[in-house]
């Protein structure tokens, strides 16, 4: 199993040397950029609308109906909302749906190109496949990472001041003056820093799965589960490591 | 012309190929045949370098392939064309964006030139204009390998390989496709190799023919050697139906 563990790093990275050496043509991998933004990026801005919504919803009836206690100021809820939505839900959380939604999406289409022979023609031609298939999606997601985040948590505010708005647990003052209260920039850019390492993590290890893929449908299918499951997995350890670092 | 020497191949210790030598000449169609799990699909991948050879030498007029640096293989890919069993056509691009695929990464021409190009090759493999906006899923499976053999010959290959071209074609399509194979070898001179069992492709345009059975070098000649060879592996293989049978009587009796 260790032994399987270390062959599978090895060639992730041997992957990733690929994908990141010189491509034969910087036009063309370019001109894929912006399509992968679109298509990961942007056709994910509809699912993270509604989780940020609602969740921002339900964490603040959450934290109002659970602190109902004199001792804390009625200005707890903004904060702590704010908070959770800076630190650890705009990112870690984000990106945990991201890389189900993204991540399967990637290694299926990948995977596909494996097992119906495109990825072969295109090393036959002479093309660097790993760079031509990887590297813009690596590049389109890292890149609208903070366009993500700074949503999901301009969302989440926004769920949390419709409970003020629209239900008499906490008053649009008190929740206002809790969001402002304190505030720390560097929370949103340590959020946006996260979600980039995130971004390229569900990114390059879903390719990783899809590229080597070998089989058919069922192939495809492990690849793509391997994929979320694994850059999950990786995406949680790294949050320890960086949160670490960065708050400390 | 492509030689190959001593080649072997195995996978986790199972010899898959022992000691191969054979030359497949430009100009002509040259066919891989055997049965199933022979070993022609691991032979083909070796000579094109998907495969690494344990031992022996695969020689690109004179270059030889196994010793060759990841630079200087990338620069000889730039010369070979393949035509993918099941096409292998890239599902996001159009029909022309297919051909202009290879154009585009690495010949050097302004955009109108290589819509020129493609459109020139889609044309030359008889395929309707009105096709060229469509995407792979759109078209027949006979239209997608015309188109893959277009995007083959796009780059004006020195050697063209065809792995299994009939597979999944009705016999008038098949016929069709080899023909196209053997006038665009005879066309551009190129070194030509095709992995195939179909009887009808092998006694159309075998040229020079090699047969592999179970990794070994059974048999070598051409479409025309077929009718009077005596080697065993060959006639089990050539003459396995019926019909081959009766076929083989009517040719001896004339």
């Amino acid at each position: 199993m260790l032994k399987s563990f270390f062959k599978e790093v090895g060639e992730y990275c041997l992957l990733m040397r690929k994908t990141f050496s010189r491509p034969d043509n910087w036009r063309m991998v370019l001109k894929q950029v912006p399509t992968e933004m679109v298509k990961l990026g942007v056709d994910s801005v509809g699912i993270i609308l509604i989780i940020s919504v609602f969740m921002g919803v339900i964490m603040t009836m959450q934290v109002v109906l659970n602190t109902e206690n004199p001792m804390l100021p009625r200005y707890t809820t903004g904060l702590m909302l704010r908070d959770t939505y800076l630190l650890e839900f705009s990112s870690t959380i984000m990106c945990l749906l991201l890389a189900g939604k993204v991540g399967s999406n990637i290694a299926s289409e990948i995977g596909s190109m494996r097992v119906s022979e495109q990825i072969d023609a295109m090393e036959i031609m002479g093309v660097n496949s790993a760079n031509y298939l990887i590297l813009p999606k690596v590049l389109g997601l890292v890149l609208f990472m903070p366009v993500l985040v700074t949503f999901c948590v301009a969302l989440g505010l926004l769920g949390g001041a419709g409970v003020a708005q629209f239900t008499d647990l906490i008053t649009m003052s008190d929740y206002i003056y809790g969001i402002q209260y304190a505030f720390i920039p560097f929370y949103f850019t340590q959020g946006v820093i996260k979600s980039l390492f995130f971004g390229f993590i569900i990114s390059s290890v879903s390719s990783f799965y899809g590229y080597y893929a070998y089989g058919g449908a069922l192939a495809v299918g492990r690849a793509s589960t391997h994929a979320v499951v694994n850059s999950s997995v990786i995406m949680l350890l790294a949050d320890v490591v960086l949160t670490k670092i960065m708050l400390t | 012309m492509i030689e190959v020497k001593n080649l072997h191949k195995s996978f986790d210790g199972k010899k898959i190929l022992e000691d191969i030598s054979a030359q497949f000449l430009s100009g002509k169609v040259n066919q891989i045949i055997g049965q199933s799990g022979s070993g022609k699909t691991v032979l083909m991948k070796s000579i094109i370098g998907l495969f690494r050879p344990e031992e022996g030498q695969v020689l690109y007029d004179g270059r030889n392939l196994v010793d060759m640096s990841g630079r200087e293989v990338k620069r000889l890919r730039q010369e070979v064309g393949m035509l993918f069993q099941g096409s292998a056509l890239f599902d996001s691009l159009t029909v022309l964006g297919n051909v202009m695929f290879p154009l585009e990464m690495f010949a050097k021409m302004t955009r109108k030139e290589m819509e020129e190009r493609a459109k020139f090759c889609l044309t030359r493999v008889n395929l309707m204009p009105e096709k060229f906006g469509l995407y792979p899923g759109e078209i027949s499976g006979g239209m997608q390998k015309r188109v893959a053999i277009a995007r083959a010959i796009a780059l004006n290959p020195k050697y063209l390989f065809c792995d299994e071209p009939n597979s999944g074609l009705d016999p008038v399509t098949s016929l069709v496709i080899d023909k196209l194979i053997e006038e665009i070898t005879e066309e551009y001179n190129i070194t030509t190799i095709v992995n195939t069992h179909d009887m009808n492709s092998i006694m159309e345009t075998g040229a020079h023919i090699i047969l592999i059975e179970k990794g070994h070098k059974a048999w070598e000649g051409s479409k025309d050697d077929i009718f009077t060879s005596d080697n065993k592996s060959l006639n089990d293989f050539v003459f396995a139906s019926d019909l081959f049978k009766n076929v083989r009587k009517a040719v001896n009796n004339k």
